[in-house]
């Protein structure tokens, strides 16, 4: 019954991969640096996505995963002189030991008190950012330009600051992370991660232990997490505490809903249109925020679960 | 005497007791299930039954006791082993994944057996899995269904489906928490032979409240009354016994 749409649904994905492909030799500079944002922040509302969409719990902390691969991969470019490479690694390991850490105390409670004991977990991240100031230059940041090796792809350089290769870095990553989650969402792990969130009780007494399916699954989303936030360090070349703030954690939460919890392409569509809006209400209205609510407004009315979510229940029912 | 012998110990339950909050709910318990059985737990609501079985399947873990299943203490494995050990437990109010497809809720469980290395956790042959599913859901004759929203089936065929995700556990002990619960007569009569059926090959503990169920399918018949097993025996027996009159029968 499944195996009917198989085809279908990795030709979606890879449609949307190849469009972006694409999209580079067509749109102007200021909109490719937008859609590599884009792309690469995506990344980080998948990774949310697969907690909140496919296994039911909604994190406030997610900031913190993100922010510990943007610093992990910023501190040991500026201060270790590592490679993209190593810094990369670098950071997606720290995130792994994050959520694995988080996780393990966080994922004892369920609902409203996991939200609440991810968010105190993320804060005090927020504040150790601030606090190590000597290191981190806390609010103010740091740059990594002139520090980062340019890239070595056998005998080509590959400079960070080229924007093509931004482009093609955060779009290697949002096709890989697309792809795989796809696969990781009808493998036998992506059912019984569903079956956590439709029913705990019943999916623990048909035989799995359901805390270590909740914990590989935070690991995951951390782990996705984090490396948007090395890949976002990389690619913008700068770091700094903001990201470990509050907002950072309600944006993927945002992006998520508004494209489709529980839907792969939905974070992409949240994403790439929480960003549109954004843009085209603050170049007519200083009060562009109000364009966002207004937004929110129509989506709660119209599409309560999301674009893709809509979309989903009203046509296209196999879209995983 | 000589059927005696030829029985097997499956289950046993040694002085398994639970308490809430300074409220006895099952005092110190013995229970024996024999393999092949049909085993009734009856008594009036409030009498522990449902406390009992879920200190059996995991639910619930007991204040003093042990249980033991083949001869090994099972007294302090979790649920979800107990389940890989073949004791499936079905719910008093049916509980299935009601947004998820028929198919789906059957798969979740089939995958389960599947499941035997790490790395099929992964990837499985979708073959082997539907194959499966197809199968569990036609021996409760819910074959047609499959693509159907499970939330949206009539209750009676909630509850067989139900039963289909405990076959697909390839349960050893199943324990059927009053199954018959809200279904039509004519539904209880197919029940009654899915049951039987069934019990060929599965050892079944059972709580019910409908007596001619019982008195028809069981082979042996416990009854507890206020947290205790009052009595124990056939089902001419326990029809016959004064004191299950009393506390029970209300006769």
């Amino acid at each position: 019954m499944r195996r009917d749409h198989r085809r279908s649904i990795v030709g979606v994905h890879l449609a949307l991969i190849l469009l972006l492909l694409g999209a580079q030799f067509v749109v102007p500079p200021f909109h490719r640096t937008m859609v590599t944002r884009i792309m690469i922040l995506t990344t980080y509302a998948m990774g949310y996505n697969l907690l909140l969409g496919y296994t039911g719990l909604m994190s406030l902390g997610h900031a913190m995963f993100f922010a510990s691969g943007m610093y992990t991969t910023g501190l040991t470019v500026f201060y270790l002189g590592f490679g993209a490479p190593a810094a990369l690694v670098a950071g997606l390991l720290a995130s792994v030991l994050m959520s694995t850490l988080t996780g393990l105390i966080t994922l004892r409670t369920t609902g409203a008190s996991f939200l609440v004991i991810t968010m105190m977990f993320s804060q005090a991240f927020h504040l150790a950012t601030l606090y190590f100031n000597k290191f981190t230059m806390g609010d103010q940041g740091f740059i990594l330009s002139g520090r980062l090796r340019p890239l070595r792809l056998g005998t080509a350089e590959l400079a960070f600051s080229d924007p093509v290769l931004k482009y093609n870095l955060a779009l290697v990553l949002f096709a890989i992370f697309l792809m795989m989650s796809v696969w990781l969402i009808g493998s036998p792990i992506g059912r019984i991660l569903v079956g956590v969130r439709e029913n705990e009780e019943r999916t623990r007494l048909l035989g799995y232990n359901t805390f270590n399916y909740k914990l590989l699954s935070l690991i995951i989303s951390g782990s996705l997490s984090g490396v948007a936030g090395s890949v976002y360090a990389l690619t913008f070349s700068y770091v700094g505490s903001s990201f470990a703030s509050i907002i950072y954690s309600i944006y993927p939460l945002l992006w998520t809903l508004l494209g489709g919890a529980g839907t792969t392409i939905g974070p992409f569509v949240g994403t790439a249109v929480m960003a549109f809006v954004v843009d085209i209400a603050s170049g007519l209205t200083s009060s562009y925020l109000f364009a966002v609510g207004a937004m929110l407004i129509i989506l709660i009315l119209w599409f309560p679960s999301g674009v893709i979510g809509g979309i989903r229940s009203r046509w296209v029912r196999w879209l995983p | 005497m000589g059927e005696m012998a030829s029985m097997t110990r499956l289950l046993q339950t040694t002085a398994l007791s639970k308490r809430f909050r300074g409220l006895e709910a099952v005092q110190p318990v013995d229970l024996r299930l024999d393999q092949g059985e049909i085993r009734a737990i009856i008594g009036p609501n409030g009498a522990g039954k449902t406390t009992l079985v879920c200190m059996i399947s995991g639910r619930v873990s007991p204040t003093s006791g042990q249980v033991h299943f083949k001869d090994r203490d099972i007294t302090r494995l979790r649920a979800w082993d107990r389940v890989a050990l073949g004791i499936v437990y079905t719910f008093q109010v049916t509980s299935i994944f009601r947004k998820l497809t028929v198919y789906e809720n059957v798969a979740l469980a089939v995958q389960r057996k599947l499941m035997r290395r790490a790395l099929d956790r992964l990837t499985l042959r979708e073959a082997i899995l539907s194959d499966r599913v197809e199968a569990a859901l036609a021996e409760v004759g819910l074959g047609q269904v499959g693509n159907h929203l499970a939330g949206l089936l009539p209750y009676g065929h909630q509850k067989l489906l139900e039963v289909a995700m405990a076959l697909a556990l390839k349960p050893e002990v199943l324990i059927l928490d009053e199954p018959t619960q809200g279904l039509a007569p004519e539904e209880i009569i197919n029940f009654c032979d899915l049951i039987r059926k069934i019990s060929r090959e599965v050892t079944i503990l059972l709580i019910e409240h409908n007596m001619p169920v019982v008195l028809e399918l069981a082979t042996g018949i416990t009854v507890m009354d206020k947290g205790a097993i009052i009595a124990v025996g056939t089902p001419d027996e326990i029809e016959a016994n004064a004191r299950v009159q009393e506390a029970y029968l209300g006769l």
